[in-house]
């Protein structure tokens, strides 16, 4: 202390460290990452297409680019038509669920919060239960229409995130992160419990209802792609604008106070768009779980704990890693597909142990 | 205005030409989940000056703090340098009060770097990412409170006088000329408590900080504050020149405790005695 007092404040440090940031190595990574689920997902499946001839499909899709891939017009209608909208679906997707899931870690400062935890996943359940069990029971009249299972989905979630605000904010202004967690499991449990006997008076549509649980990614071409993509541009936009906030609001509201943020609001802010990209994305694919939770974790530890690294990161490899798991899905047992949510929860349910082994180590 | 009693680094120039103080407190009421915690608070600290604020445990310090530094609801009973709490925007706030909490959230797998770094969020425009000069400042800070070798460590590995030395280097990097500091010595062993508190006062009369504190060990509070304010529940008991409030009489009655106040050069010397001994 007394050398450096003396060496007085201009004294340069002897080695210049950087502080916390994403890394552009990291980025290109994750640029990367991306490229190869574009590619392998767009050529694997039951005709299997080169990946080369596939990359240089791709890039004809780019405008002013013209290039012979040598496939031929039903292959590239496979190319253009059928398997890229399910990728880029992919990746939107699981870009959300991933973003969603680290923008609520941070907000709630929690390490165990995902996507799901203000009760999304119930709201939407419910929704669709309802939606099948009437539908089926109405002779199928309501089922029938291609939008409304997206729609209920999306209301659903959305109505029970609004009914866990307003339960959690009844406590007034001392409410805490912690009590909107607890009343998303009060409205989670309650929404779950309305399923539940919704199923058992209509035991005829539980197949339909598990399918649509587990999670898939639709096949409908462009349609879901163009339903996602607002959402996925307007949650990434403002949690992207607050990665800088989520690191200050880590050290704690009045510290983040007296810093001169408004940390109530930016959290609400947050929660707001994250659950709407959430809902967003469980009305196109169904509850595609734990994508929400690896992939921020899995970033964590590797590039680092800051949420300037974590957000864009987990965007681009929920993307990527939703995309291959996809590839994995519908390939392992060709004809038939496996739902989308048994495979990352087959991949999860080991992670997640290892998370919380190396979580204990970095939270105490 | 109080007058600025004489004392060592009082050139307040600013409050002798009537510049409005620093903070000012006026009748200042803080209801916590409906439990009065301040009834009637007023304080005045003249720019410059460095006040500090003892009490007994829950006597609210802290709260006091807090609603100076924006904290909690109390927009017209704070001004700061004239101007009321309730009509700074957040950021300009930030850039000129920085706090010292008495038990700052230690965030898990953040660099003792990046934590300091976070004083210089005021600065950094909301779509950017920190400047040269905000770096600049940082290390600067760094190699003032001797935390260079710390700067990769996690804050969270540190010993608990470290973490206090890291958590005013980030009040520091704030560049505010008002710190309130919640015993922001309390971990710190007998030569760092020196270096720091000498710091903070050297960098008082440099910058023109201002200063408003709360501490426990008496003698040393007594040494560096140009006033001190008693408070004992909720209200303010006495305030004045540190020889006025630390006397014997006052104390005992507020802080129940035994002690006996020797006059020294430096200031009064507050002693702990043990009640029926050596009477
Ligand atoms: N949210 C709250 N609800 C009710 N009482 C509270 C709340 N927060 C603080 N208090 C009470 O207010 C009183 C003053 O607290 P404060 O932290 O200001 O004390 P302090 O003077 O800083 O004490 P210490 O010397 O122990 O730090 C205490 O009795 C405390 O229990
Ligand atoms: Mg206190």
């Amino acid at each position: 202390m007394h050398q450096a007092l003396k060496r007085g404040p201009s004294f340069p440090p002897a080695v210049i460290v950087r502080p916390a940031g994403l890394r552009k190595r990291w980025l290109a990574v994750g640029a990367f990452a991306v490229l190869v689920a574009l590619v392998a997902g767009v050529s694997l499946g039951p005709v299997s297409l080169p990946p080369g001839s596939v990359a240089i499909e791709l890039l004809n899709l780019l405008p002013g680019v013209r290039l012979d891939s040598g496939l031929t017009e039903r292959e590239i209608a496979i190319v253009t038509e059928l398997r890229l909208p399910r990728v880029v679906l992919g990746l939107l997707v699981g870009g959300l669920l991933a973003l969603a899931g680290g923008a609520y870690q941070g907000v709630f400062r929690n390490p165990l919060a995902d996507p799901y935890l203000l009760g999304v996943a119930a709201g939407a359940g419910l929704a669709v239960t309802v939606v099948l069990t009437l539908g089926v029971g109405s002779g199928g009249a309501l089922s029938g229409l291609p939008v409304t299972i997206p729609l209920a989905a999306f209301v659903g979630s959305l109505g029970a995130v609004t009914m866990t605000y307003l339960l959690g904010a009844a406590g007034g202004r001392s409410r805490s992160p912690a009590t909107l967690i607890l009343a998303g499991v009060a409205v989670s449990a309650f929404l779950s419990a309305g399923q539940t006997y919704l199923l058992q008076r209509h035991a005829e549509s539980i197949q339909a209802v598990y399918s649509w649980l587990l999670g898939r990614l639709a096949t409908a071409g462009w349609q879901d792609v163009r339903l996602v993509l607002p959402y996925f541009l307007v949650t990434s936009l403002v949690v992207l604008l607050h990665r800088r906030e989520l690191d200050v609001l880590s050290v704690g509201d009045d510290e983040a106070g007296s810093l001169g943020l408004h940390p109530q609001r930016s959290r609400y802010l947050l929660i707001a768009a994250a659950s709407l990209g959430t809902a967003a994305a469980v009305s196109a694919s169904g509850l595609i779980g734990f994508v929400g939770i690896i992939v921020p974790h899995t970033v964590r530890l590797l590039a680092g704990s800051s949420y300037r690294v974590i957000l864009p990161l987990s965007l681009l490899f929920g993307g990527a890693f939703l995309a291959l798991t996809d590839v994995v899905a519908r390939t392992v047992a060709a004809p038939q597909e496996i739902p989308i949510g048994v495979v990352t929860a087959l991949l999860g349910g080991p992670f997640f142990v290892l998370v919380l082994r190396t979580a204990r180590r970095v939270l105490t | 205005m109080i007058p600025t009693p004489p004392g060592p680094g009082t050139g307040t120039e600013a409050a002798k030409i009537g510049a409005p103080p620093a903070v000012e407190v006026r009748d200042l009421h803080v209801r916590l989940d409906g439990v009065p915690i301040l009834t009637g608070v007023d304080l005045t600290v003249a720019a410059g000056e460095w006040v500090t604020v003892i009490g007994p445990n829950g006597a609210g310090k802290s709260t006091l703090l807090r609603a100076v530094g924006g904290l909690l609801p109390a927009p017209d009973a704070v001004r700061i340098f004239g101007t009321p709490l309730g009509a700074l925007r957040r950021r300009e706030r930030a850039r000129v009060v920085a706090t010292v909490a008495q038990s700052p959230v230690v965030p898990p797998g953040m660099a003792v770097l990046d934590y300091v770094l976070l004083g210089r969020t005021p600065y950094i425009p909301p779509l950017g990412r920190e400047s040269a000069a905000d770096l600049a400042v940082v290390d600067e800070v760094l190699g003032r409170l001797d935390l260079i070798d710390f700067r990769t460590r996690e804050l969270a590995t540190l010993s608990g006088g470290e973490r206090q030395r890291v958590f005013l280097a980030r009040a520091l990097a704030q560049g505010a000329t008002l710190l309130l500091l919640d015993e922001p010595t309390s971990a710190l062993d007998i030569g760092h408590q020196q270096e720091v508190l000498e710091l903070v006062d050297r960098l008082r009369g440099q910058h023109g900080l201002t200063v408003l504190a709360t501490m426990h060990d008496l003698s040393i509070a007594g040494e560096y504050a140009d006033r001190m304010v008693l408070l004992a529940a909720g209200r303010v008991a006495a305030a004045g020149p540190p020889r006025e409030v630390l006397t014997e009489q006052l104390l005992s009655r507020h802080y129940r405790a035994h002690v006996k106040v020797i006059p020294t050069p430096h200031g009064p010397l507050v002693l702990p005695t043990r009640p029926g001994r050596h009477p």
